[in-house]
This record gives structure tokens, C-alpha cells and sequence, in this order.
């Protein structure tokens, strides 16, 4: 079964999805990402959604829920990399991520995610 | 079945008289107190008449009277819908543009009337053939006027659509988005498209909205902003709104709207130093050096 892959950079992790994303793939990477923020001990998860151009009201949802279980796992998540036409699409189905940070790209995102996680410790 | 008429005697009159009936027609044109004397010049007014007869003249050599969706007449009415656009855009009114083409009814007749004499039966039937095709080509004109007019109309739209959306850099990443005039979901729509994707070609990471040319601001006004923000969040850049009037202030607070965690300055240039203040860049007053 394809899934995402998901890297791992120090004391981040890096999910890239790069494919289309539909709800088994997404239900997916829900069970590999929190696997491994407890199997690696990750204090950050950085989701680059850049290839992605569009989004339903689901996988909205699965982002949210990702960032939610992230947290309660002590690991940030930053959204990384949304196209303007998703972000209003997000923004009309009513799902405006509160609670889950955002980047331009993976390098600022990178650079979030190290100052949120120096703020907490 | 069409009555059996006498047959027209219209296209061997404009043949023979077209001289005349042009001549005489100018004349009336020019005396008629309809005539816009500031927006169209006489010499003008001739050529455009003689250009019209002539094609009318061609119209009917076909015998095509009595249809005016006839091949024969798409010259006509192919002229007089340029007559009619370009009138449209000089300012004229609707019944002006067909007042050129009714008032050939005159001294057609009275040609008309000179070439029939005492045959009182063949004037009424040629007068009603004429009156029928000129009256469709009066209002062809007012038809194409109208149109004109709602293309210019569209056009406009677009046009302050467009001019009123820019989104200016005012530092390597800093954004100023200056609104102008009502936010309606349509221009909410424009204007997120573009700062999106200018966040997206600057990568900056604060978008100021200037909200001081709007002029109210009411449920779905902060409705429209509130979205836009979240959008501009969504791509990872923050949000802050400036320009707030004291009026705006009041209206805002008393229909109980929410702007949540939106910062919000009273001024574009406090919300430009808190800008400035985030990036980590900073502008010290009178020193060359600051870029």
C-alpha cells in the first residue's frame, strides 16, 4: 500500500506529500506520524503540502486532527507551503487550522518550529 | 398570403434621387434642433448620411424591402452599428442616434411623393414599406446603442476591479494591501486571490490590510476580513489590520463583532513599525545608512 514518506531531520520530522492525497492515504499518515513522534521522540513535525492543489473538507480536517494528537504527544506542528487556492478553500469550508502553525516553505517552517520548541524547553 | 401590392417604387426613386434625398436630408439634420453641434462636426454628418443612403440604396436594388433579415441588408446595418458604438462612446443619447436614421423618413417621403402624384394607393403602400424598414433600422441602432453601452459598462467593472486591489511591498517582507471602497464577497475574492499570491512571489511574512478607504464596516465587511486573514495565516504569513477610523472603532464594537486575535492598529504607519519591529529589521530616523 502507498503511503507517505516521513524523514526524519534531528529532532523534527518531515512528512512531504507529494502524491494526491485521498482519505485512506491521509488516515495513513495519521498512524505513521504518530508512530513516530513516540518511537523517535520528535519535538516538531513539519507538513509540506506544497504539491498539493486541492483540498476537501476531510483532509482539512485530518491536518487539523494531526497538529491536535502532535500536541499532545509534546511536538509542534507547522503547516508548510499552501497554495493560495487551498488556503481559501480551507478558509470557505470554515476550516481555519486555529492551532496549527504555518510557513512559507519548509525552510521557514524549520526555522518556526526550532524557536517554538527552544520557547517551551 | 401577402395582399398583392402594387410593386415598390422605392429603389428606382433612391437611384434616380439619391442626390437629392441625401441633400435634402443633411439639410433637415442640420436644422433640426436634435443635431449635437459639440460632439458631431457637419462634414462628418455628410459623410456618415451619403454613407448610409448609399448602402440603403444598394439594399433595396435587390428588391429585398420587406426583409430586413436578408443578406442584402447586413451592409446597412453593419454601418449603422459602427454609427451607433461609436456614438455611444462621443456621449450621444439613444433617441438621438435613432432620430439620424428616422428623420430619413422625411424627404424620402416627399420624393416619394413627388414620383406617385395622384396615385394615392401605390404612396400609401411604398410609404408603409419604407416606413417598416427604416423604423427596424432605427431601432437596430437603439438595439447596438444599448449594447455598446453595457460593454462599457463591463468593461469599467473590471477595470475597478482590478485598479482597486494592488498589493505594494513596502519592505523585503512586509506587505501593504490598501483597500478602497466596499468589500463585497466578490472583491474579498480578488483580493485574497492576489495577496495569496503575492505572499507566494515575495515570500514575505506580514501582510498589512489598510482598511482606511473602506468606507463601513458591518457584519459581512468584518466577515470578509476575518477570512482573509485566516487565509493569509493558512500560507504562514501574519495579518495586521491599520487604518481603523474612531467611527469604524464604534460601529465595530457595537454590532458585537469579533476580530478575535487579529492584531489591529489605528494607523498603516504603526502597523508598519510593528511590522518592521517582527522581521527584526528596524528604521532609525536620519541615518543614510538605513537602506
Amino acid at each position: 500500500m502507498e503511503h507517505i514518506p516521513i524523514l526524519k531531520m534531528g529532532a523534527f520530522l518531515l512528512a512531504s506529500i507529494q502524491v494526491d492525497m485521498h482519505d485512506q492515504l491521509a488516515l495513513k499518515l495519521q498512524d505513521d506520524l504518530t508512530e513516530r513522534i513516540v518511537r523517535d521522540r520528535a519535538r516538531g513535525v513539519l507538513i509540506d503540502i506544497s504539491t498539493l492543489d486541492v483540498v476537501d473538507s476531510f483532509i482539512g480536517r485530518m491536518i487539523a486532527s494531526i497538529a491536535g494528537m502532535a500536541r499532545v504527544l509534546d511536538a509542534e506542528t507547522v503547516v508548510v507551503g499552501m497554495r493560495p487556492s487551498v488556503a481559501i478553500t480551507l478558509v470557505e469550508l470554515g476550516l481555519p487550522l486555529e492551532g496549527v502553525y504555518t510557513a512559507l516553505n519548509v525552510e521557514k517552517g524549520m526555522a518556526l518550529l526550532r524557536d517554538r520548541v527552544t520557547e517551551r524547553s | 398570403m401577402k395582399t398583392q401590392r402594387s410593386s415598390s417604387r422605392i429603389p428606382v426613386v433612391l437611384k434616380q434621387a439619391e442626390k437629392d434625398i441625401l441633400a435634402d436630408w443633411v439639410k433637415r439634420q442640420l436644422e433640426s434642433s436634435t443635431l449635437r453641434t459639440d460632439l458631431l462636426k457637419e462634414a462628418e454628418l455628410r459623410k456618415e448620411s451619403a454613407a448610409f443612403l448609399a448602402a440603403f440604396r444598394n439594399a433595396t436594388q435587390n428588391g429585398a424591402l420587406e426583409d430586413m433579415n436578408a443578406a442584402e441588408w447586413s451592409e446597412v446595418k453593419s454601418g449603422l452599428a459602427e454609427l451607433s458604438r461609436s456614438r455611444a462612446q462621443a456621449g450621444f443619447t439613444p433617441a438621438e442616434t435613432a432620430t439620424f436614421v428616422f428623420s430619413l423618413k422625411q424627404p424620402l417621403f416627399a420624393r416619394l411623393q413627388k414620383e406617385f402624384e395622384s396615385d394615392t394607393e401605390g404612396l400609401a403602400d411604398d410609404m408603409w414599406r419604407a416606413t417598416v424598414s427604416i423604423d427596424h433600422l432605427g431601432l437596430y441602432t437603439t438595439e447596438v446603442f444599448q449594447q455598446a453601452r453595457e460593454d462599457i459598462i463591463a468593461r469599467q467593472q473590471r477595470e475597478l476591479l482590478e485598479l482597486s486591489t494592488p498589493v505594494v511591498q513596502l519592505w523585503d517582507d512586509i506587505l501593504a494591501l490598501p483597500l478602497v471602497g466596499t468589500l463585497d464577497s466578490e472583491r474579498t475574492q480578488v483580493v485574497m486571490e492576489t495577496l495569496l499570491q503575492k505572499i507566494v512571489d515575495t515570500g514575505a511574512a506580514i501582510a498589512i490590510i489598510d482598511i482606511t478607504g473602506v468606507p463601513t464596516v458591518d457584519t459581512l465587511v468584518a466577515q470578509h476580513l476575518i477570512k482573509t486573514v485566516s487565509a493569509t495565516r493558512l500560507m504562514g504569513a501574519d495579518c495586521i489590520i491599520s487604518g481603523i477610523r474612531p467611527q469604524i472603532a464604534q460601529t465595530i464594537v457595537h454590532l458585537g463583532v469579533n476580530l478575535g486575535e487579529i492584531p489591529t492598529k489605528a494607523t498603516l504607519a504603526d502597523a508598519f513599525a510593528v511590522a518592521l519591529k517582527r522581521t527584526g529589521a528596524s528604521l532609525r530616523p536620519g541615518s543614510e545608512g538605513a537602506r
